[in-house]
């Protein structure tokens, strides 16, 4: 214990968020594998492992970077819906799952990290809440562009509209997209170790990015913007990069989320999820990854296991959300979690010293 | 003709947008937090009145009164309880807290006042207006709506122009700290504030609902974003701001709706949105921040 | 902190598998349902769950076969209804009626595929639950699921009905329609409604959408519509938004007939609505509260007995797949001992046979097809001075 707190914090978050996703796989596969997770945990597991993806990127956003986004599902949806459509335009040639998989991932992050750029270029202008409206905005716009958005494929390839499925004009195809109802019909092939996967890369280039010299020039900007541009750091050229990272592993985590299910809506990437992300990063604390981490996975069952409470459920969330949200951030409640730590410390010092004097 | 007509429908939906949005502007200005919670306090405040004219027959005067009094009470309740206690936190804690409140609110409704859908009997008892022989009705709706709208933005300047308290919020909202040691209460203009806000979601949750006239625990969601999405497009902060925002909004959306595509009507809404920002940044209304180094 | 946090985790893990130990056991039937009990769609959850349980509480106080009934939330999000889903199948499920909403069901139709649980849709109305179907175009995206069956019509019956309908009657001149693109049930009725239209040559002068759930203001499309001076508009979409077309068109004064679906039944249950709005509103339902019937009228005393309002065609649709689930049990002899794949082998051989017929509240003599589409005929229907009157 002595040994791990002397090294140094960057390399003690990076054992421990590592650490912790390698430990619950190392739990939780093989319990998964002979069937002892029971249905509803074994359910959760990749919708989990999404949400973490999405929280870390978020992160870096918010925690990092220091920009509220409000639209973070926007490019989730850009992910999903690239992926599922890649997927299923590619299943006759490439029938390996866990190939098209990943094919379906990382184009569903480059489209991300394009929209993301898209988006990026006028929007770090702004600043505070008004940047934070904006990718609001967005997100609703692509939501709603999605809705309306019909797609198929056949022999000939791929057909997008912006109308109806007729208008598509297939012959023996099948519909990928089908507008309001989103991508249906989808092969589930995301599994539990893909989705850890996919976290160990986004732990990977976030904590890298974070100690490198690019991250301290995008920290330096989030703690004085004039002071870091003083000195000659290019404030548009590393917001950007720290932007369209986090769309990209979005989308990345959107692809893995919609090959979860057989239909994936545009409806499911609205403000609401925005929100429930942003609520883990903060929850977890901001610029934190391990706590991203934890608090997502904590989050994400809370309403699941309220399910006994049935017509409450909802309710006490809320109530749990806002007390723990009091709990953690409150003044006052700040002042008696000290005083209950130093209470604990000096009992252990004396505890100690006590030992030593009995030796 | 539909040219006219849909400029008045936009005016009359773009007025309880900004009544809304005023709301929400007052908090930003004073406590600088986004209170998600705002919308939720609408419906609240609609069902109060629907409750007070169909439940226990009262006039509907009344029920509005009754629906501000309540209103205020929750409003200076949520403050007290979940955002005072957040004061010396970031606004990004306290954001979430107000969601949780908002997710609050709209699942006490539920357990409350049921899932089902209520119809809520318009307030305004005032005939619809035909003009050109028939050809443009303006419905008695649009006008109280656009007219309670104008009123209360009235007010509101002439309140944080000329009376103390509105002197005392104008401070809090330069600078916290020198207006406490100029000897203002922060705390209790801070609830004034949330005081005031909730009363006009009283008054807009009776109007948006007497022009729609459906209510459900969910009804404040869209509208309360929509709003806060019009005191930013004003410049958030700004009373006559949250105002012109509100109108453009709902002028807009109305429009692109019969003009362009009702299926894309918000995408376009937002995208203006985003062009407004883009030359302004801070609203059409809003203050232009100087930097200190 | 991050202890706090750690031991929070660990709580959930034991709290996750808690769950596991809960097997199949006693003698009634586990009967799982799926729906949305809380957010904007909660109104058609909880009408599910309420004509569910009242229909179990029936079958349980008579001799024989026993059911036992769970809902579960799934706040109409596919994700959250496939958690649901799951956590059901711990509770034991044996059969499952629902997801009630169209895009939740498609993903649990197709995970309750995998796992052979027999499923009876009560309102879930897309052909994508069902798989199977050709659209227009003869592209099958979906396979047909064997497991799932529904009870309410597929989106294309309605439409092509609807648009017959109006051209046998000759209900208008120039018809206007107004759907929700942003809902599968809506649009899928507006497509089908469209090309039969073409077929028979009605004239449709405009077609108007909206695009979210929780819209509002329909001022915008009333009056393009009224521009083009349609005589009908047809609505295939719920009650809550035609509640608000029929206020909103009456505000500016435009007198014009109106045509619904299923969905909007339960207009004239609205609280507080004033039903001279709806004066004259036509539409083509299995089901209506006031009918005479003697079955009707009992559930719909029930219902007002327990839940204080008057039953929708929701809560009707699952008190019939109740009953339908019953008697095919009772003729294939399912016991509560059965494992759920075994009740699934069982109860699609029942649902599938040519004579296997159940009376209903929302038809009389109602059979399923190999595809899963039930076959009962829809009632037309037009309101007159506040009540259902048949047409």
């Amino acid at each position: 214990m002595l040994k791990f707190k002397s090294l140094k914090k960057t390399t003690r978050t990076a054992v421990t968020s590592y650490g912790i996703i390698l430990v619950a796989f190392a739990i939780m596969f093989p319990l998964q594998q002979f069937g002892l997770l029971s249905n509803a945990m074994a359910g959760q597991l990749v919708p989990i492992c999404t949400y973490i993806v999405m929280a870390i990127s978020l992160n870096l956003t918010v925690g990092v970077l220091g920009e509220l986004s409000l639209g973070h599902a926007g490019f989730m949806s850009v992910g999903a819906f690239c992926g599922a459509i890649t997927s299923s335009a590619l299943q006759e040639v490439i029938p390996a799952a866990p190939l098209r998989l990943l094919v379906a991932i990382i184009i569903g992050g480059i489209f991300a990290g394009i929209a993301g750029l898209l988006v990026g270029i006028p929007v770090l202008r702004l600043r505070g809440d008004y940047l934070a409206i904006v990718t609001l905005a967005f997100g609703e716009i692509i939501r709603n562009i999605i809705n309306c958005l019909y797609v198929g494929v056949d022999k000939r390839g791929l057909h997008i509209s912006m109308k109806d499925i007729a208008s598509l004009g297939m012959e023996n195809g099948r519909v990928i997209i089908n507008g309001p109802q989103g991508a249906v019909g989808i092969t589930r092939i995301s599994t539990f170790a893909s989705g850890i996967v996919l976290i160990l890369f986004t732990l990977f280039i976030v904590l890298n990015l974070m100690n490198s010299r690019t991250g301290r020039a995008i920290t330096a900007i989030r703690d004085n913007r004039i002071a870091a541009e003083s000195v000659g750091i290019s404030i548009t050229k590393y917001k950007l990069t720290a932007f369209i990272t986090s769309s990209v592993l979005a989308g990345m985590a959107g692809a893995l989320y919609a090959m979860n299910f057989s239909t994936v809506a545009a409806k499911k990437f609205d403000f609401n999820t925005s929100i429930l992300i942003l609520v883990f990063v903060v929850l977890g604390g901001m610029g934190n990854i391990t706590g991203s981490i934890i608090a997502t996975t904590i989050l994400y069952m809370v309403p699941e296991i309220l399910r006994e409470f049935s017509d409450y459920r909802m309710l006490i969330y809320a109530i749990v959300l806002i007390l723990v949200m009091l709990f953690t951030n409150s003044a006052k409640a700040k002042l008696f979690r000290e005083r209950v730590f130093d209470f604990v410390l000096r009992r252990k010092k004396n505890e100690e010293e006590e030992g030593v004097k009995n030796d | 003709m539909a040219f006219l007509t849909n400029l008045i429908n936009g005016l009359s939906l773009g007025s309880v947008y900004a009544i809304i949005a005023l709301g929400y502007t007052m908090v930003y200005g004073i406590a600088k937090m986004l209170n998600f919670a705002h919308g939720d306090v609408i419906m609240v405040g609609a069902y109060i009145a629907y409750i007070t004219m169909s439940s226990l027959g009262l006039p509907s005067f009344v029920a509005i009164i009754f629906a501000m009094i309540v209103c205020t009470v929750l409003g200076i309740v949520i403050e007290r309880l979940a955002y005072k206690p957040l004061r010396q936190a970031t606004s990004l804690a306290v954001l979430i807290t107000a969601i949780g409140v908002s997710y609050f609110l709209q699942n006490a409704a539920l357990l409350i006042f049921g899932s089902a859908p209520v119809s809520f009997r318009s307030v305004v008892k005032i005939p619809a207006l035909k003009l050109f022989g028939g050809e443009l009705i303006v419905t008695g709706e649009s006008m109280v709506t656009v007219i309670a709208c104008i009123i209360i933005m009235i007010a509101l300047t002439i309140f944080t122009k000329k009376s103390k308290m509105g002197k005392a919020m104008r401070a809090v909202s330069e600078d916290k700290g020198a207006a406490e040691l100029m000897g203002i209460n922060v705390n209790v203009t801070i609830s004034a504030t949330f005081a005031i806000g909730s009363a006009l979601a009283a008054i807009a949750g009776v109007l948006l609902c007497s022009a729609y006239p459906v209510l459900m625990p969910t009804t404040g969601s869209m509208p309360g974003i929509k709003a806060f999405t019009a005191a930013v497009f004003g410049g958030i902060g700004s009373i006559p701001g949250a105002m012109v925002g509100g109108l453009l909004l709902g002028v807009i959306e109305t429009f692109s709706k019969f003009y362009i595509s009702t299926e894309l009507s918000d995408a376009i809404v937002f995208a203006v949105l985003i062009i407004v920002l883009l030359v302004k940044p801070t609203g059409i209304l809003g203050k232009k921040i100087s930097e200190k180094v | 902190m991050k202890k706090l946090l750690a031991i929070l985790l660990a709580a959930c893990l034991v709290f996750a598998f808690a769950g596991c130990g809960e097997k199949t056991s006693g003698d009634a039937i586990k009967l799982g349902g799926i729906g949305p009990i809380s957010g904007a769609a909660a109104v058609y959850g909880q009408a599910v769950q309420r004509g569910a349980e009242i229909a179990v509480e029936e079958i349980n106080a008579l001799d024989g076969l026993k059911f036992e009934f769970k809902m579960q939330d799934d706040e109409h999000d596919a994700e959250k209804s496939v958690n649901a889903y799951n956590s059901l199948k711990d509770w034991g499920m044996q059969i499952l009626v629902g997801s009630v909403t169209t895009q939740p069901c498609i993903a649990v139709s197709t995970e309750s595929n995998a796992d052979n649980i027999f499923e009876l849709t009560p309102s879930a109305s897309s052909t994508d639950v069902l798989g199977g179907q050709p659209d227009a175009d003869g592209n099958v995206t979906i396979q047909r699921k064997n497991n799932v069956f529904q009870m309410c019509f597929t989106d294309p019956n309605q439409g092509i009905a609807s648009a017959q309908y109006i051209f046998d009657q000759k209900l208008g001149e120039k018809i206007g329609v107004i759907y929700n693109s942003a809902d599968a049930y809506s649009k899928g009725i507006y497509q089908k409604f469209m090309s039969k239209a073409k077929e028979l040559g009605l004239n449709v002068v405009a077609e108007e959408a909206f695009a979210s759930d929780d819209n509002a203001d329909f001022n915008a499309q009333l009056t393009a519509i009224k521009a083009k001076g349609a005589d009908l508009i047809f609505m295939p979409i719920y009650y809550t938004p035609a509640s608000l077309i029929l206020a909103q068109a009456a505000q500016m004064q435009y007198d014009v007939d109106f045509f619904g679906v299923d969905g909007l039944d339960g207009l004239l249950g609205v609280e507080g609505f004033d039903t001279k709005l709806a004066e004259g509103v036509m539409l083509l339902t299995p089901f209506t509260a006031d009918a005479e019937d003697e079955k009707t009228q009992n559930f719909v005393k029930k219902y007002k007995e327990k839940y204080g309002e008057v039953p929708n065609q929701f809560a009707a649709d699952a008190y019939d797949c109740v009953y339908a689930i019953y008697e095919a049990c009772k003729a294939q002899n399912v016991t509560a001992d059965m494992s759920a794949s075994d009740i699934c082998d069982k109860l699609v051989e029942q649902f599938t046979k040519a004579d296997f017929k159940v009376d209903g509240l929302t038809g009389n003599g109602m059979t399923w097809s190999n595809t899963g589409e039930v076959s009962k005929s829809p009632k037309g229907m037009k309101i007159e001075n506040g009540v259902y009157v048949g047409l």
